[in-house]
């Protein structure tokens, strides 16, 4: 479904991504760990073009992202992204969040697309919060919306940035929640995180990057069992126990 | 439809004889430069004086300086302009106005003109300065008196050396604000280099030559102020502080 | 100090500096600050755009305004107008354009380039995760730009754009300069007839005190309503 085929990327002369080669398979979940600064949140942006790259390719759902000739704008309209700070459009109401690109992408009618909108919204349990702004909303409701708003679109897979660093702690397990649901559903997921809970319980793949490298590249059990390289060995002793 | 170029007229002598054309201009501008030099000092020093005043702890003084700021603030330059020039030697004791109504040309224009955008500028200097002493961590204040110093000891030791540095870039804008208002003065009569690019298409219908050179001679002016500027603000940094651009002070010309 | 002064020239000439001259004053002010704004928002786009063709003859107009003084703007426009004008309608020679039009182009395209500087501030203060999220969504630019930076950045940006055009509600009186019958230029010509100047002035004086000062107090007030809420 999303394929990197030696992807590097450079701002200036300082390269963020050296030759990242990996797959998400359809209906896989994937999660992407590593230090901070370690390109992780770059090689997901990537993937729907927020971020241009110089080299490499990455095929998502048969089209290359890079290419001339893809209509970026309905390629990311079938890919829901989900960032770390939740980026809700602060002066729309909930519902107008979600709907607006159905409205103006999907081409859906303002009853069309306000009818998925709820549905949504009582799917991440918020429903009551339809009407309100984002600003009166916690930061775990407000990420949840962020979800909604990403599966309004109907997409074929979901990319999540970092999606709850920017959470108190009490906040954060509304939001894993709602992504674990829609793992067991099926829907093929890469998820920038450092919660390796969630990776251990959901994840089929995960993938450590270091310094713009893809280190390790593996099941979860052969992860978090016999992790191969001593930078991940680190990483993990760093972040079990701290 | 074709408009005659006629670029040859800038070296053709000027219709009050003093020279070419060019020489005509450039004595504008060196008018316009002693108009905005003089009320740049005038605004200075006033508006120096009403943005520190504005910031001291006296309720009487900040209620005065405020005051000033909108009257002068809220009256368009022009009217001020006709403010001083018509309507001040009237209202002044019969020797004292009809001594500035006789004042020979030029300096019967560029005495009010001075006086007019020296007061206008000194409100915009004075809300800048403000902003730069309030900009200040408060602690500074308060370790000054701290260390026993009076509150006219800590402005002049610790509070104004900072502020005038703050201050310096934003009032490079507003001597460049100066020099363009200037021209407002050509409307009581005081020939600086719009006005006299106005009366050179108005003596040659050459117009898109007289507005042209102008307009060049003030890009070039302004290229000066700001490299200049650039330089004293280098000169006068202070390590490690960062200066405060105001974008409070967005709005404006 | 006021003896002597014939306050009565106003009484009779108020009706006429109204209803002529600020109806011209207000809606030169209007339109400007309609014209200027969208099009200031254009030019702030255009400087922000990564394509040089764009942001490089954007930014050479926006300097080159804001390096002229607005008394010689107004003359340059009034002299180019008509002579564009011809040109556009193929006329042979310059068109008649008349002071008020040639006002309200000079105005909009002076304050064009103060407006653009004070959106592109507006643009730059969203954060660059709001535009991602637009185009992760699948939002083209204009629809990112018309839906989500645009309207908060305005937002944002309203006491500054109203201060603007407090600005140029008094900036209109420099349309004395080529004879124009605003406010100001009314009250000229019944000081000149009558020969009351010093009673017309000061009575300008405060008109523009009061509609300026209580339009800066009013957007003070908002600013203040809008910190809270922000």
């Amino acid at each position: 479904m999303i394929e990197f085929k030696n992807v590097s990327k450079w701002y200036d002369t300082f390269q963020v991504l050296k030759n990242c080669n990996t797959k998400v398979d359809k209906g896989e979940v994937v999660v992407v760990c590593g230090p901070s600064g370690s390109g992780k949140s770059t090689l997901i942006k990537c993937v729907n073009g927020l971020e241009p790259f110089q080299q490499g390719e990455i095929i998502v759902n048969g089209e290359s992202v890079s290419a001339n000739a893809t209509n970026l704008n309905r390629l990311r309209s079938k890919i829901g992204m989900v960032f770390q700070s939740f980026e809700l459009f602060p002066h729309m109401k909930v519902t107008d969040n979600i709907n607006l690109a159905q409205i103006k992408v999907l081409g859906r009618s303002v009853e069309e697309a306000t009818t998925k909108s709820m549905t949504l919204l009582k799917r991440v349990g918020l429903e009551e919060h339809a009407h309100k702004f984002p600003g009166q909303l916690s930061g775990g409701q407000q990420q949840r919306v962020a979800i909604a708003r990403g599966l309004a679109m109907d997409p074929i897979a979901m990319l999540f940035d970092e999606p709850t660093s920017a959470l108190d702690p009490e906040m954060i397990n509304e939001v894993l929640d709602v992504m674990t649901g829609l793992a067991k559903e099926g829907m093929t997921m890469m998820v920038v995180t450092h919660e390796m809970g969630f990776a251990k319980r959901v994840a089929h793949r995960v993938i450590f990057m270091d310094y713009g490298e893809i280190v390790e590249d593996a099941t979860t059990e052969d992860f978090f069992g016999k992790p191969r390289s001593e930078r991940a060995v680190q990483f993990l002793s760093k972040i079990l126990h701290h | 439809m074709n408009y005659n170029w006629n670029w040859g007229i800038l070296f053709q002598t000027a219709s009050d004889g003093s020279g070419t054309y060019l020489t005509y201009l450039v004595v504008g501008l060196g008018w316009t430069l002693a108009t905005a030099l003089a009320a740049w000092v005038l605004a200075l020093s006033v508006g120096a004086v009403v943005g520190t005043l504005r910031t001291t702890p006296t309720p009487w003084m900040g209620r005065f300086c405020y005051a000033y700021v909108e009257i002068f603030r809220n009256v368009p330059l022009i009217v001020q302009m006709f403010l001083w020039f018509f309507v001040l030697p009237e209202l002044l004791p019969e020797a004292l106005g009809s001594a500035m109504k006789q004042m020979p040309p030029p300096w019967g224009s560029y005495v009010p003109a001075v006086l007019c955008l020296g007061i206008y500028t000194s409100v915009r200097v004075a809300e800048q300065v403000r902003a730069g002493i309030q900009s200040l961590p408060r602690g500074q204040r308060m370790a000054g008196t701290a260390l026993g110093l009076t509150l006219p000891q800590t402005y002049r030791h610790v509070i104004l050396p900072m502020a005038v540095r703050i201050v310096l870039p934003p009032l490079t804008s507003e001597f460049l604000n100066v020099i363009k208002n200037s021209s407002v003065a050509l409307t009581i009569g005081l020939m600086e280099l719009t006005g006299r690019a106005r009366s050179m298409q108005e003596f040659t219908f050459q117009v898109f030559e007289a507005f042209a050179a102008a307009t060049v001679i003030y890009l070039l002016t302004n290229l000066v102020v700001v490299l200049g500027m650039r330089y004293l603000e280098r000169r006068v940094r202070v390590p490690g502080l960062i200066s405060a651009s105001g974008d409070a002070q967005m709005a404006g010309h | 100090m006021f003896a002597g002064f014939d306050f009565d020239v106003i009484q009779r000439s108020v009706l006429y500096l109204f209803r002529e001259g600020m109806t011209f004053t207000l809606t030169l002010t209007a339109m400007a600050m309609t014209g200027g704004i969208v099009f200031g928002t254009l030019l702030a786009m255009m400087r922000l755009s990564s394509y040089a063709i764009l942001n490089v003859p954007a930014g050479a107009y926006v300097n080159l305004m804001r390096s002229l003084p607005l008394v010689l703007v107004i003359f340059w426009f009034y002299f180019l107008v008509p002579w564009i004008g011809g040109w556009i309608v193929g006329a042979g020679q310059p068109i008649q354009v008349g002071a008020f039009w040639s006002a309200v182009i000079t105005f909009t395209m002076f304050e064009a380039a103060y407006y653009c500087e004070i959106m592109r501030a507006g643009i730059q203060s969203i954060a660059r995760g709001q535009v991602w999220a637009g185009y992760a969504l699948g939002l083209t630019y204009w629809q990112t730009m018309g839906k989500i930076v645009l309207p908060q950045a305005f937002r944002n940006m309203l006491p500054v754009l109203l201060t603007q055009t407090i600005i140029l509600f008094q900036d209109t009186s420099l349309v004395y300069v080529i004879s124009a019958t605003d406010f100001l230029g009314a009250a000229v010509k019944v000081a000149n007839r009558d020969y009351r100047l010093v009673e017309m002035y000061t009575f300008v004086a405060v008109v523009y005190f009061i509609l300026s000062f209580t339009a800066s107090y009013f957007v003070r007030w908002l600013q203040a309503r809008f910190a809270v809420i922000r």
